[in-house]
């Protein structure tokens, strides 16, 4: 069974956020793993895929999915259960960089939140399977378990209002009921 | 490998029973299991890979490499299915089976699930049957099973039940505000609601503690243990009989027969992926509906040459699980309580009797819902993305019901598996194929349900509603397979006898979800359990040394 610990997830990125835990062992580890940020992910891949996640989910008074984590999970994920998916990660992000182009003369990730919308809109309606699967995956990693690298403090669980950590060993029974054997 | 009485292929449900009933017989049992023996502390509350929610892989197995099956779409096209994808109607592989995992719903059939025919007639098109055995046959195994897996709850708020000698040995957990809220709506619609029958600790039992009223329950281990499937209850005193063995990770390759057609032994593949011959005087095939004919299936030989207990191409037939309906009720105040399971308030009231229509179903609220259960459940006419659906998450998540339940499902002959004739798994073995469906009548009476389940929540002060019900292309199996080797009395139309016996080989019996006629309006795990207890019984009292009396 692959190994869900967090500690074998985590990507500079995540290190970074971990600094501020203040482990000096954590921050000395980042060094030698400078040279990307991913683990399957292109820096341009990463920052069009923000682009999408954060349209998928944007910020308001919560934050938004890639400020949440969600293409670290989704990054990571294609290194593990997510592998049969990266053809038609590589190929849908190709064409929203295609469609932003052709548009807008610019990439995705320079657009104004508005030209975004109308592009990822775009991708809905032009590049089904992808979007769809952008979209379920960009959900798994918002409001998922934050083991898996998004949901980072679990701050989408917080904004439903769910305690955070959740509440354990409530004894809400009757020991003087019932039991009869 | 020393020769032994019996070998049970399957730590399930059924399979922990049978050996636990045989070891305390006396007879010498080795117990098959393809999956590990996991514990609590194997309890990970991953939201994304647990055995309900799968997207990132089942946590109890199997895994996906090296697992496929094949399900036929309605233009007659092969598809490769993924053990964590939906079309592979998985169910568990582990010492527990699906019992480790399971929502631990224990719900008895009612007398009428067993006489389908005689009550409704045969819709055309459909293979609807009695059982060859009786509500009143199987209720003292029902009591059995109750009081030896542990069952909470209480019936006492409906009359739609069958007859019981003993109330359940454990009250039920107290109410959460689901129940408070459901409750005083179905009386006031002259309904019968009450707590749910479940397979959990509500007060110490069986030296285990209560349960702890966690937010994740249905698909996970549980973390304190109070939740009782096979793995803690039955499989534990099977062990300490002295009489039985467990061989957790070992893959059953195939039943092998002597020249006279008995059952001789099994083959298997142990944990270290070796071939191995277990010889015994009987073999009982509690693998789950889909595994145990597949495994039947996989058995040929000179004298069986399509399969054991396949002369007239029964196994595999029948293939049920249960349509699944209900309906979404959104409350302009909070209906969450973060007590779990969550599931707690049923009616009764519509699995028989609707005019003009077959069967139906129990409904009850849902277990709670994670987050990400909630993406795909908010108001009809929410965007699927954007700050709009992540504005509907916080407004709903909290004060959203749903109320669901498990529609009888109407069999079929050719709605089936076989097995693939090119696609094999890791072992080399012919892997199950899928095709064909359910009655559409199923389909009828699901939606007839998700729509009582709205009225339901609209009498409890929902705003609004949204009904989740339609016509799947396949036959849901899944966690509720069934059916695949029907009991009966006439061998060309059924696979065992009432006692689980193969029509054709007399020391071979496939005790487990297969030999459900039908599969009630019901979660069947009690079912099973209860099935285990009384072919048990019957194989222990019809045993005399190293035969059968005949």
């Amino acid at each position: 069974m692959p190994s869900s610990r967090k500690g074998d997830l985590l990507t500079r990125r995540q290190f970074v956020a971990a600094g501020a835990l203040g482990s000096a062992a954590i921050a000395s580890g980042c060094r030698w793993s400078q040279r990307s940020d991913w683990q399957f992910l292109s820096e341009d891949q990463a920052r069009t895929l923000a682009a999408i996640c954060d349209q998928i989910i944007p910020a308001d008074q919560f934050p938004s999915a890639s400020e949440a984590g969600v293409l670290n999970y989704i990054d990571s994920q294609l290194m593990r259960s997510y592998r049969r998916h990266r053809e038609l990660y590589r190929h849908g992000l190709e064409q929203a960089q295609a469609i932003s182009r052709q548009r807008y003369g610019r990439d995705l990730a320079e657009l104004t939140p508005t030209q975004q919308f109308e592009i990822v809109s775009a991708l809905e309606a032009h590049e089904g399977p992808f979007f769809t699967l952008a979209r379920n995956h960009t959900m798994e990693g918002y409001y998922g378990s934050p083991r898996h690298g998004g949901n980072r403090d679990a701050v989408s669980w917080r904004m439903l209002g769910l305690s955070e950590p959740p509440p354990l060993g409530r004894a809400q029974y009757d020991l003087t009921k019932g039991g009869s054997q | 490998m020393k020769r032994v009485n019996a070998i049970v292929i399957g730590a399930g449900a059924a399979g922990g029973i049978v050996a636990k009933e045989l070891s305390v017989a006396g007879l010498s049992v080795v117990l098959l299991e393809r999956g590990p023996w996991y514990t609590a502390a194997d309890c990970k509350k991953d939201d994304l890979r647990n055995q309900r929610t799968t997207v990132l892989g089942n946590a109890f197995g199997p895994e996906d490499a090296g697992n496929p099956r094949v399900w036929v779409d309605e233009a007659g096209q092969p598809h490769i299915a993924l053990p964590s994808e939906g079309a592979y109607q998985n169910n568990a592989a582990c010492v527990g089976g699906g019992t480790l995992s399971y929502g631990a719903q224990a719900w008895r059939y009612l007398p009428q699930d067993f006489r389908m025919r005689s009550t409704y007639g045969v819709p055309p098109g459909s293979s609807l049957e009695d059982w060859p055995i009786s509500y009143d046959e199987l209720e003292p195994f029902y009591e059995q099973a109750e009081y030896e897996i542990g069952i909470s709850g209480d019936y006492s708020g409906t009359p739609f039940h069958g007859p019981r000698k003993r109330p359940l040995p454990m009250p039920p957990l107290p109410p959460n505000r689901e129940f408070e809220i459901l409750e005083p709506a179905a009386k006031r619609l002259g309904l019968h609601p009450f707590h749910i029958p479940m397979a959990r600790n509500s007060v110490p039992y069986n030296g285990r503690g209560p349960c702890m009223r966690c937010r994740w329950c249905c698909g996970f281990a549980c973390e304190v243990d109070a939740k009782n499937g096979s793995q803690n209850t039955v499989i534990p005193v099977a062990l300490q009989s002295g009489n039985c063995e467990l061989r957790a990770g070992c893959m059953a390759k195939e039943i092998l027969t002597d020249e006279r057609g008995r059952a001789r032994g099994v083959a298997y593949f142990d944990a270290n992926g070796r071939l191995q011959e277990q010889l015994a005087d009987l073999v009982v095939v509690s693998a789950c509906a889909i595994e145990s004919a597949r495994l039947l299936l996989n058995s040929k030989s000179r004298l069986f040459p399509n399969g054991l207990g396949n002369r007239y191409d029964q196994v595999g037939r029948h293939l049920q699980g249960h349509h699944y309906t209900g309906a979404v009720g959104y409350f302009d105040f909070e209906t969450y309580d973060d007590v779990g399971p969550g599931a707690s308030i049923a009616i009764s009231d519509y699995n028989h009797g609707t005019p003009g229509m077959s069967g139906g179903g129990m409904l009850a609220n849902e277990f709670i819902r994670l987050p990400i259960h909630m993406v795909d459940r908010l108001p009809d006419r929410t965007p699927r993305w954007g700050l709009a659906h992540k504005q509907a998450m916080r407004e709903w998540h909290k004060r959203s019901i749903v109320i669901i339940g498990p529609t009888q499902q109407i069999p079929t002959a050719e709605g089936r598996m076989t097995v693939d004739p090119t696609v094999k798994d890791k072992w080399g073995m012919p892997v199950a194929r899928f095709q064909g469906n359910v009655h559409p009548h199923t389909f009828e009476m699901g939606e007839v349900q998700a729509r009582r389940a709205a009225a339901w929540l609209t009498e409890a002060g929902a705003m609004h509603t949204s009904i989740m019900a339609g016509n799947p292309a396949l036959v849901s199996a899944g966690q509720h397979q069934a059916g695949t080797c029907r009991m009966g009395t006439d061998p060309k139309a059924s696979v065992v006898n009432r006692d689980c016996q193969l029509h054709d080989v007399d020391n071979l019996f496939v005790i487990d979800s297969s030999v459900h006629v039908t599969n009630g309006g019901f979660n069947p795990a009690l079912t099973i359990m209860a099935v285990a207890y009384y072919a048990s019984s019957s194989l222990t009292r019809n045993w005399k040394g190293t035969g059968f009396r005949s």
